[in-house]
């Protein structure tokens, strides 16, 4: 039993990972990253690691993903916002967007916390 | 199933790889990296994995219960953390770079080219 | 090198990396196997020194030193960071807007804070018993303080977050880390040794200089992670580029030096 939920969780993670990495927008890779985080914090804890599984589920699924949008947020509003407003909208209310993009990321990471 | 997690966490590191190979943004590239980290947790702790153990914390456990490996766990542990440290700075350079050269986009980057 | 040939010469070596991973892991023990010479003798050795978490006794007793490096790996982490992020000359620092939250909202979130909080200094206390300890907790504290960011704006995160103190205490940590250290060989043992008295098995005061060690990481945890926050945040809500900042897919220019 507990090896046919760890071979799910394992598929869970390679399938999560492939997405991550053929995500090739920031914002939504930030968000598949949070995913993945919390498919390797599940798969960690079925393989009795829950150090490790507290770990990945506070840094993997709400810290990394939270620096990545701050970034992308940064370097969007600095330079051209061509890119930008193809995949965020309107270039003026950007600011706000990406204001409350980081702060869903991050009352994400405090529910899964508890 | 005895080669499935040792074949998950290779897999993670190719596509991880390939990820940074293809991409087109440092950002994009910052998360595939750790895409590619996430493939040395799951090694180590399949490494580390005993069938029908239980996690190594002796609080409610008799003294001689089966057990999975501590160590390789503690090394995970490790890993979790060095990989959110090596994202952030990272990232601080990709913000750094954008500030520079005004693009994210590795190819435009004529400043790198040797 | 074009984008092609890259691609090519990755699938190569990828071909090549693939084979020699499926050639390894046939020879691995296999999954779920018995052999496990290094946890057997690791969890004898927690057990002498009555630690009921084998990965705390691994990390902070067994292997305290490799647990310095990676402490001195985060502190560097964070030092460069904030050196790169650095508000440089030209930048604008401009007073974050306030932001428009629901009630319903902001009283969650005012309401979880604490609650987050004392998930996460529990978390840092209990690490020698049950799982957790100064890393999990010490992300757990840090974060729970930006639910104030999520539940107010990021004005009143500032008003609690005295960043210097942050800073201060992120430097103690790693500090007092080092500072056991020499003060087991002061007490005439090696670097780092446990030479606290160990106690009772399964309580908070056991485990000798464990309970110290992850105090010092979760101090430093937390705190660095609040300025590496910090860090990213300020450059994303506050500090603004020169007007004319270089334009999308424009070459280096001459700007380029004033920072450096």
């Amino acid at each position: 039993m507990t090896d046919v939920l760890i071979a799910v969780a394992l598929v869970l993670v390679a399938v999560t990972a492939t997405a991550a990495v053929l995500n090739h927008e920031p914002l939504r890779q930030a968000l598949v990253l949070s995913f993945l985080g919390l498919t390797l914090a599940l798969l960690f804890a079925l393989v009795q690691a829950p150090d490790v599984s507290l770990s990945q589920l506070a840094v993997g699924s709400a810290l990394t993903p939270l620096m990545i949008v701050l970034t992308v947020r940064k370097v969007r509003r600095g330079t051209g916002d061509s890119t930008a407003s193809e995949t965020t909208g309107a270039s003026d209310d950007q600011g706000t967007r990406g204001d409350r993009d980081a702060g869903d990321r991050d009352a994400g990471g405090g529910e899964e916390r508890r | 199933m005895t080669l499935l997690p040792y074949l998950v966490a290779g897999w993670l590191f190719l596509i991880g790889v390939y990820g940074i190979v293809v991409s087109r943004d440092l950002i994009h590239t910052v998360g595939c990296l750790s895409v590619t980290q996430s493939s040395t947790y799951v090694l180590l702790l399949a490494v580390g994995y005993r069938d029908g153990g239980t996690a190594p914390v002796y609080a409610d456990v008799p003294k001689d219960a089966r057990v999975v490996d501590p160590v390789v766990q503690a090394l995970t542990l490790t890993d979790v953390v060095v990989g959110a440290t090596v994202t952030a700075l990272l990232l601080a350079l990709v913000i750094q770079l954008h500030k520079r050269h005004g693009t994210v986009d590795p190819d435009q980057l004529s400043a790198l080219k040797g | 090198m074009t984008r092609r040939a890259r691609f090519v010469l990755f699938l190569v070596a990828a071909a090549a990396v693939a084979l020699l991973f499926v050639a390894a892991f046939v020879r691995l023990p296999p999954f779920g196997g018995d052999f496990h010479p290094y946890g057997d003798r690791a969890v004898r050795a927690a057990f002498a020194h009555r630690t009921a978490n084998a990965v705390a006794a691994v990390n902070f007793d067994q292997r305290a030193l490799d647990t310095l490096g990676e402490e001195t790996i985060l502190f560097s982490a964070v030092l460069g960071a904030v050196v790169l992020l650095r508000q440089i000359a030209g930048e604008r620092r401009r007073p974050p807007r306030r932001a428009r939250v629901s009630g319903a909202i902001r009283r969650l979130g005012v309401a979880m804070l604490p609650v987050a909080l004392l998930t996460g200094l529990y978390v840092v206390a209990h690490g020698q018993i049950t799982p957790g300890g100064g890393f999990q907790g010490g992300v757990v504290v840090a974060t729970a303080l930006h639910l104030l960011y999520v539940a107010a704006d990021y004005g009143a995160l500032e008003r609690v977050r005295p960043l210097s103190l942050y800073e201060i205490g992120d430097a103690t940590g790693e500090a007092a880390y080092v500072v056991t250290g020499v003060a087991t060989v002061l007490a005439g043992s090696a670097f780092l040794a446990n030479v606290l008295p160990w106690g009772t098995f399964g309580t908070l005061t056991s485990a000798g200089t464990v309970v110290v060690l992850n105090a010092a990481v979760g101090m430093e945890v937390a705190c660095g992670v609040v300025v590496l926050l910090a860090t990213f945040l300020d450059q994303a809500v506050e500090i603004e580029e020169p007007s004319h900042a270089p334009a999308s897919g424009g070459t280096p220019d001459g700007s380029g030096g004033d920072a450096g």
